[in-house]
């Protein structure tokens, strides 16, 4: 046994341990751990955490030593998934020489895997301890933890995987984990819808990515990211690109982590899915899951590399849906709904920083993601908390909640801060790392103008940022205290798990975001990034000053409205109410009406047609089929009446007829 | 009389048989009454066979009225027994009285009238002690002319 174990990588064993974990409160929750259902996942995930953690320490020393030679990472192959041979054969018009199918199950362990692992396993620790105060005496608490391991695994194998049918196969998992949890309180009409439409928003980006994956097939031969022993790699491939299909393919992929990441168009599912219980909104829907879109659009950069028209398109999407997702946020009240719009706003940040393209956008879109995985993640749990005072997430329903919920009130105060770039604090870094990045990008002169609008509208976001957060804040936790009824005489501070967890995540906001340098050193490791070009643009002093002021700004007008200002806020809400602004963004730009309109209503109606045809017209003509036999039988039955005679008397008439037929064949 | 006309005299006492046996199992409902009716139309079929064995002079025929009494001699028991255990049931030998065998439910083509059977206590005969002349019974003798 102590031989398996140490011959067992860590990178095998981080995925392996929530999956066992999975199974066994699966078999076991219901029967016999009922209340101590998280337990096997807890522990699981805690080790995988430590092994994730080891790992993040021996790459980091790895890349301290031999700073200028980066390997291709280790990799650990368990078993070989799929072996085809010649298959790319098939592939029409292909002039080389015949390739294999073949898909290894191959975990690899470089920069960008150890990074996305550690947050994960961390963030899921931390949630899972959260929900196990969060969820008591629910009555599917071994089916929370259950999916939540299940969930886990898939996120780590997502991340560590060396291919993109396996990354597919896993980007599955994890929706399918999302639509189970979303759907988690099943028996409410509006959890089940809004988990349906989860899934088949995802439905959409994943046809996209499906069909990339396709065209990689068609165009490398070839499905790994790099090289391993008998295939080559795609993102190592010097073979060359097509520029059309390049581009295609970038799009596609795009669009697959458009769906994943809820950016512009597809971003309509991320708000429904706040109906599932808030750790899960914590774990997936903000910190681990939607990152998937920003994890494979990096891993596969050498593919976006290729095309600067590729690159614009994550920048633009990225840009647009940040505004967008941020002047929704503005004028909701639903204080998760507020938290999902700014997860989107963010996730659009971090796909600005990746359609810079250079170096530096790409290392502060991961920090971004990193930051953003702790703060979102505490202010999920913080709003959690409120939750489990109050008993609901309407703002306008509950307030002054600081003096009965000190603990939730400070750390949920760190999480607003650091999410609006309050100096020194983890969101400060990483926009600021975003920012300097895009004004980097316009400097250089093709698409300089995309990139300079882009870059004012993402200072425009960080100042709504800090509006909509502290708008949240301040309507949560100051005004008038008030509570609404259902929460008994006073809401109470949550459990010592819950709170716990808050702390963690409040101190992990205000020191992450010193880790800015070594997660560059760690993250240049990755062989996807390697060959970024160092455009060394000198450091830009005043891009650190401005969003320091934006974010102060914010702060200040949102304390100025939500504090004291009660008439001149009514009368700003008044003059963009009769301007229709304020109507757009509460009904968050139409956008569900539009697509109610457009795709579902007339799929509605198509389903309908087919509907009616199936019943009125398929069904009847097999009903008629299967009535043809019986009338005509029923024609006979009526011969059967019992009377013996007659029976004698056809017999002797059939008798005639035979006789009769004989004679007439014998005649002619 | 020639050969032919011994013949054609042969066949029509058999066809008068036959068509006899075949009216009489068509039209009288007595169970007893069909299956003599039967009977009957086999010796028509089987005084055909032995008059043109002996037309053709040869064996067959008479062979096969040999295999025809045989059979009809398993036939008669059988159809008796049958005749008994439905007479046992029903207390009366009209076949009409089993007419009504279909599922329940079923659509009928018509509904034939056939009259009640007035008796309830059967009389069943009785063997006389040998060598006594029997008592004649009325009753019974009424109720076996009904039979």
């Amino acid at each position: 046994m102590s031989y398996c174990l140490a011959t067992i990588h860590p990178i095998a064993l981080i995925p392996a341990l929530p999956l066992l974990a999975t199974i066994l409160t699966a078999l076991l929750g219901a029967r016999y751990l009922k209340r101590l259902s998280h337990w096997p996942v807890m522990v699981a995930t805690a080790v995988s955490f430590l092994l994730s953690a080891m790992l993040l320490v021996q790459t980091h020393q790895s890349t301290a030593n031999d700073h200028q030679q980066a390997d291709s990472g280790e990799i650990v192959t368990l078993w070989s998934w799929v072996h085809v041979q010649d298959a790319y054969q098939a592939v029409p018009s292909s002039e080389r020489e015949t390739e294999d199918l073949r898909i290894d199950v191959v975990l690899r362990v470089d920069g960008l895997t150890v990074v996305m692992l550690t947050m994960v396993t961390f963030v899921s620790l931390l949630v899972t301890i959260f929900a196990a105060g969060y969820m008591h005496d629910d009555p599917g608490y071994w089916r929370f933890f259950t999916y939540i391991g299940l969930f886990i695994f898939s996120m780590t194998m997502l991340i560590s995987v060396n291919n993109f049918v396996l990354l597919f196969v896993f980007w599955e998992a994890v929706g399918m984990c999302s639509y189970l949890l979303i759907g988690f309180w099943y028996q409410k009409p509006e959890a089940a819808a809004a988990g349906k439409k989860a899934f088949l928003v995802n439905r959409v980006g994943d046809f996209g990515f499906l069909l990339a994956l396709f065209l990689i097939w068609s165009t490398y031969g070839t499905l790994n990211y790099y090289g391993t022993e008998g295939a080559r790699g795609v993102l190592d491939s010097s073979l060359p690109l097509g520029e059309a299909s390049g581009l295609l393919i970038c799009l596609l992929l795009m669009l697959g982590a458009c769906g994943k990441s809820a950016q512009f168009p597809l971003h309509i599912w991320l708000p429904d899915a706040m109906e599932g219980p808030t750790p899960v909104s914590a774990l997936i829907h903000a910190a681990t899951m939607v990152t998937a879109g920003i994890y494979m659009v990096t891993r596969c950069w050498p593919l976006f590399a290729a095309s600067e028209e590729a690159q614009l398109a994550v920048a633009c999407i990225g840009g647009f849906t940040a505004l967008l997702a941020g002047l929704i946020a503005l004028t909701q009240f639903d204080l998760k709904r507020v938290l999902a719009y700014s997860t989107i706003s963010q996730l659009g940040y971090m796909f600005l920083a990746l359609g810079t393209g250079s170096r530096a956008g790409i290392v502060a879109g991961m920090f971004h993601l990193v930051t953003h995985a702790f703060f979102k993640a505490l202010l999920f749990l913080g709003s959690g908390s409120v939750m489990h005072a109050t008993g609901t997430v309407d703002m306008r329903q509950f307030g002054g909640l600081r003096s009965r919920l000190r603990i939730t009130h400070i750390t949920f105060l760190i999480g607003c801060l650091a999410l609006s770039g309050f100096p020194l604090l983890a969101g400060f870094w990483s926009k600021d790392a975003i920012l300097t990045a895009v004004y980097e990008r316009s400097v250089v002169p093709s698409y300089a103008g995309f990139y300079t609008t882009l870059f004012w509208v993402a200072t425009f976001t960080a100042l709504l940022t800090a509006i909509y957060t502290f708008r949240a804040f301040f309507l949560t936790f100051y005004g008038p205290a008030q509570h609404p009824s259902e929460a008994g005489e006073s809401p109470h501070e949550s459990p010592a798990s819950m709170w716990i967890p808050l702390a963690i995540l409040a101190i992990g906001s205000c020191l992450i975001g010193l880790v800015h340098h070594p997660l560059e050193h760690v993250l240049l490791q990755t062989p996807s990034l390697t060959g970024l070009d160092v455009t060394e643009v000198g450091h830009v002093a005043w891009i650190p000053l401005m969003s320091a002021l934006v974010a102060l700004a914010g702060i200040g007008l949102a304390g100025w409205f939500y504090l004291r200002g009660g008439e001149l806020l009514d009368r700003i809400t008044g003059l963009l109410k009769r301007c229709g602004l304020y109507q757009l963004s509460e009904e968050k730009f139409y956008l569900d009406t539009l697509y109610w309109g457009f795709i579902i209503w007339p799929l509605r109606c198509m389903a309908l047609i087919c509907y009616a045809v199936d019943r009125w017209i398929i069904d009847y003509l097999v009903d008629f089929c299967g009535r043809c036999p019986r009338s005509f039988g029923s024609l006979m039955r009526s011969l059967q009446m019992g009377l013996t005679s007659f029976y004698a008397l056809a017999m002797v008439l059939g008798l005639l007829v035979l006789m009769a037929a004989r004679l007439l064949s014998q005649l002619t | 009389m020639n050969e032919v006309t011994l013949l054609q005299n042969y066949l029509i006492l058999s066809g008068l048989l036959f068509g006899i046996g075949l009216l009489g199992f068509l039209v009288r409902r007595n169970m007893i009454v069909m299956f003599l009716s039967v009977e009957m139309m086999l010796q028509g079929i089987s005084l055909s066979f032995a008059a043109w064995g002996r037309f053709h002079h040869d064996w067959d025929g008479q062979i096969m009225v040999l295999f025809i009494i045989a059979v009809a001699g398993c036939e008669a028991a059988i159809a008796l027994a049958l005749i008994l255990v439905l007479v046992q049931r029903s207390q009366t030998l009209d076949i009409a009285h089993w007419q009504h065998q279909h599922e329940a439910g079923q659509l009928r083509f018509r509904e034939p009238l056939v009259p009640e059977a007035t008796v309830t206590t059967p009389i069943w005969p009785q063997l006389s002690p040998a060598g006594v002349e029997p008592e004649p019974d009325l009753e019974a003798e009424s109720h076996r002319k009904r039979i």
